[in-house]
């Protein structure tokens, strides 16, 4: 609990209800969408506006205590779990869209704003923002934008950093900054803008964001490819891409998830399939329509065993069900599920895949596997009991192996959930240690006291590789 | 709370809370957006997720089982609509109601009259049908002989708290007689049978809404079904359950099914899915107790809701045909514990859709509760009426000249509802047994 004096600054600051500390406050902070972690902040702010973030800020510098900032919660790498205590800080009061800019194809909203009430707006008036995480229903846009989340559209459409323009911050200090702004082309400086997106809460915290709209497709056109050869599905990724065609979406599901799936859902998918790719085309009609007729040949001559394609809307989402049902399906296996995101270079996800299942039975755990197979964006997902101490540590052990694996394919040990605690040992693997060292700078020049979610991204030793000497 | 009982609750969640279930929450959050309670406040501990992280921080020893944890229990509607919305599964309704249960075994401190309510209604009222009528018949008295208009005009109903008074304005008219009274036990079928069925007659529909009653057991009957009424039925234990009095829940659930087993029925009609949601999970309420094992999976496998039966199996009637080319404009208020627990919700309004002088037209979050949800709208007024007016918004927003529910208690609310903030004079709330009865049957 923190020191009288400071929290009545803080009431003073938001409000006396907008600054909590009872039990049942510190409980529900306590973590996120990552299973097996908790620590109790000491208190629980809503702020109401800029300037109240920025009075926050001044008075936890000047005391030196952490804060955490969070949207909803959902993410996966404990980003949002206050692990040196202090205060977190819920933008959820802040979720106004402030302006769209129907001239400038523009919208300027607050950082606590619902990412799918954002999306709704915003196709209500006839325009598209892409970027679709699947916590899109609860995540914020202030979240999306900590985390640089994805989504199902991120091959074609790219992910939240091609869609912020400017941001608002406020900065450990208690200062507040302006990056960007409604232009397309800016290059007075560092990039700033870019700098802060995935930066997980530990440079700044976003208060206002200007984000990029576009005109939305006029048609699209969903088809499901199912494929005994495991290779051949990979295949046909990498000549889709090839052959120039960039698929709106462009999905994967290996054997396992596809045996958990049908057994939930009861879909009539055929077991013995290796894969099976979901893919989807939006644009102009005709576009669209030679898209796909191009996408089934690939598919025929990668001995696709089964291609359907939907006549209509209602077919679609069938066939969508399919891959949405992938995580429900998993989730209910047993009682902890672990949502990795392994990342590899399109042409390597056959080879991933194969290494993830090998690395799951040499360490005896069930490993799933699905994701977004046109980014290289993997979803290797252990089914486990947090109960179960000794299997936990295997799966942690395969885990690290498999990222291990990611980075020999080239690839990196995250796509899109960010690194938080979860990840920390493992950055260095990736950035290496000069990579390290420019990223602690770059932390020291914004956070100079390390109060900005403090323990996260940078562990305080990295993880020994698992494979030392492999080939 | 003192420390040495809140110990003692803290032992008693221990033993009570599914752990597993508990456990099975991987907070990702998909609940959040289907909770009514998160929806109004926006604030984590008011949603089904927090509250398993209470729950599971009570148990954990993370924090002590003190009166706000109490209090947040009691604030979740028990609308299960987080149930459907979850990955993995949670049995949230379990969860609440062990928690509840655990707070009921120790709790000293209901508010005054909520005590006196909770009393009056779970131990006295309830689980009496005899009682039930005779307050049916009081409420009859109280009608007929101007006493109610009295009570109105002289502002007498000031004296009660505000809520009662609220909900003593929505009382339907009451005959004063069950439905057994009115039409025996046994009730053919029309024409050829399809199946013997039971009626579950309930408490509130059978002293309140026994109309409703009557028109159940003729919509049935001309839909081919034999109705049975076993005389010896009670209370179905919903809110004991809910509020944590299992034990008496679990007495009223086996008189039931020994009713019912005796009858030698082929289905178990609800027509309050309220109701209807606890009958169906008599198996999981009974599911410690192994000699029940088998008469509790017998009794929940033939529960069925009115709306469902019909459509599943009935012979539905001809509707008459419209006299004009007026259309009634509908919208259908899902009953919760039909929706998220029955898995019911289609059956209404395919039924209404089927009106060939109705347009059915959806409000917004039709499926999020209205505020009901049993005795909620006593014991937790502000956030009912809170829930309620944004439901009336919606409700508003389809100028629909019905609001048809499936439940007597979101019957009551949305009356109310009308009653405060409707904005028009013509809309009416009206029990989907009665629509349809006066659409297919009297005409």
């Amino acid at each position: 609990m923190l020191d009288r004096a400071i929290v009545a600054e803080l009431r003073e600051a938001v409000g006396e209800r907008y600054y909590k500390e009872d039990q049942e406050s510190l409980v529900t902070h306590s973590y996120d969408g990552t299973p097996m972690l908790q620590s109790l902040p000491d208190g629980v702010i809503y702020p109401g506006n800029t300037a109240e973030v920025s009075a926050v800020m001044t008075i936890l510098n000047k005391h030196r205590i952490p804060l955490v900032s969070r949207g909803s919660g959902t993410n996966l790498c404990g980003g949002t779990v206050p692990v040196q205590g202090g205060v977190v800080m819920v933008m959820h009061r802040m979720n106004d869209i402030l302006e769209v800019d129907l001239q400038n194809l523009t919208a300027t909203v607050q950082p606590g704003i619902i990412t799918k009430r954002f999306i709704e707006h915003i196709e209500g008036l006839g325009l598209f923002y892409p970027p679709d995480p699947s916590s899109m229903s609860i995540s914020t846009i202030g979240g999306n934008i900590a985390e640089c989340s994805g989504g199902l559209r991120g091959l074609k459409y790219g992910t939240t950093k091609d869609y912020v323009l400017g941001l608002e911050c406020v900065l450990a200090s208690g200062e507040i900054i302006r990056t960007g702004g409604k232009l397309m082309k800016d290059v007075a400086g560092y990039d700033l803008t870019k700098l802060l997106i995935g930066s997980e809460g530990t440079l700044a915290i976003v208060t206002e964001a200007t984000l990029k709209l576009i005109p939305p497709p006029k048609h699209k056109k969903t088809m499901l490819a199912m494929f005994t050869d495991l290779y051949g599905a990979a295949r046909t990724v990498s000549r889709i891409i090839e052959n120039r065609i960039i698929p709106a979406t462009l999905e994967f599901m290996d054997n396992p998830t596809i045996r958990v799936v049908d057994d939930y859902a009861k879909l009539g998918l055929p077991l013995n399939m290796a894969a099976i790719l979901l893919i989807e085309q939006d644009g102009d009609f005709e576009t669209v329509e030679r898209d796909i007729e191009l996408i089934s040949e690939i598919c025929h001559a990668e001995k696709a065993d089964q291609i359907s394609i939907a006549s209509n809307q209602e077919e679609a989402l069938k066939l969508l069900t399919a891959r949405r049902s992938a995580f429900t399906a998993l989730a209910r296996l047993r009682p902890t599920t672990i949502l990795e995101d392994a990342t590899v270079p399109r042409s390597k996800i056959a080879d991933m895949v194969l290494e993830i299942n090998r690395i799951a039975q040499k360490y005896n755990v069930q490993i799933c596997t699905f994701g977004h197979a046109g980014d290289g964006n993997l979803h290797p997902t252990a089914t486990t009991d947090a109960r179960d101490h000794e299997e936990i540590h295997r799966v942690e052990e395969a885990f690290a192996e498999i990222f291990e694996a990611a980075i020999q394919l080239g690839g990196t040990i995250t796509g899109e959930h960010g690194v938080g605690l979860v990840k920390a040992p493992f950055l260095e693997w990736k950035v290496g240690s000069a990579g390290i060292a420019i990223m602690k700078n770059i932390k020291q020049a914004f956070d100079p006291l390390n109060l900005l979610n403090p323990g996260k991204m940078f562990a305080k030793e990295t993880r020994r590789r698992v494979v030392l000497n492999r080939g | 709370m003192a420390k040495s009982t809140a110990e003692a609750l803290r032992q008693t969640l221990k033993i009570k809370l599914d752990y597993d279930q508990l456990t099975n929450c991987m907070r990702c959050g998909f609940c959040l957006p289907a909770c009514p309670t998160f929806k109004e406040t926006g604030l984590e501990a008011e949603s089904p997720r927090g509250r398993i992280a209470l729950m599971k921080a009570t148990v954990d020893g993370v924090m002590e089982p003190n009166d706000q944890f109490e209090d947040q229990m009691n604030h979740c509607l028990g609308c299960r609509a987080c149930e459907p919305a979850c990955p993995a599964d949670v049995k949230y309704g379990q969860l609440i109601e062990q928690a509840r249960d655990a707070i009921e075994a120790h709790t000293v401190r209901h508010r005054g009259w909520v005590k006196v309510v909770r009393k009056l209604v779970f131990k006295q009222l309830f689980p009496h049908q005899n009682r039930m009528g005779l307050l049916g018949k009081g409420l009859r008295i109280y009608q007929k002989t101007g006493l109610q208009t009295a009570v109105r005009k002289t502002g007498a109903v000031g004296l009660f708290s505000k809520q009662l008074a609220d909900l003593e304005r929505t009382l339907p008219k009451v005959s004063g007689k069950g439905v057994i009274q009115q039409l025996g036990t046994r009730i053919p079928a029309k024409g050829e049978k399809l199946a013997t069925v039971g009626m579950f007659r309930g408490c509130l529909m059978d002293s309140m809404f026994t109309e409703t009653n009557n028109k159940t057991v003729r919509l049935l009957s001309e839909a081919g079904f034999e109705v049975i009424i076993p005389e010896s039925q009670n209370c179905c234990g919903a809110l004991h359950a809910h509020s944590g009095e299992t034990h008496d829940a679990k007495q009223l659930a086996k008189s039931n099914i020994r009713a019912f087993q005796e009858a030698g029925v082929d289905y178990i009609i609800s027509n309050a899915g309220g109701c209807g949601a606890i009958l169906i999970e008599y198996d999981h309420l009974l599911h410690d107790e192994p000699d029940w094992r088998e008469q509790s999976e017998w009794f929940a496998k033939r529960v069925k809701d009115i709306s469902t039966i019909l459509v599943e199996k009935g012979r539905l009637p001809q509707p008459s045909q419209p006299q004009s080319n007026d259309r009634v404009r509908v919208t259908y208020q899902d009953s919760c514990h039909l929706r998220n627990v029955m898995k019911g919700g289609n059956s209404p309004r395919k039924l209404l859709a089927a009106l060939p002088d109705v347009e059915l037209v959806e409000m917004k979050d039709a499926g999020s509760c209205c505020g009901s949800a049993g005795i909620y709208n006593v014991t937790q007024p502000e956030m009912a009426n809170q829930i309620l007016e944004h439901k009336m918004e919606n409700a508003n927003a389809t100028k629909a000249h019905y609001i048809v529910t499936s439940n007597p208690g979101c019957l009551m609310q949305m009356k109310l509802g009308i009653d405060k903030h409707a904005d028009n004079d013509r809309v009416q709330a009206v029990h989907i047994v009665d629509f349809l009865f006066d659409r297919m049957v009297k005409s």
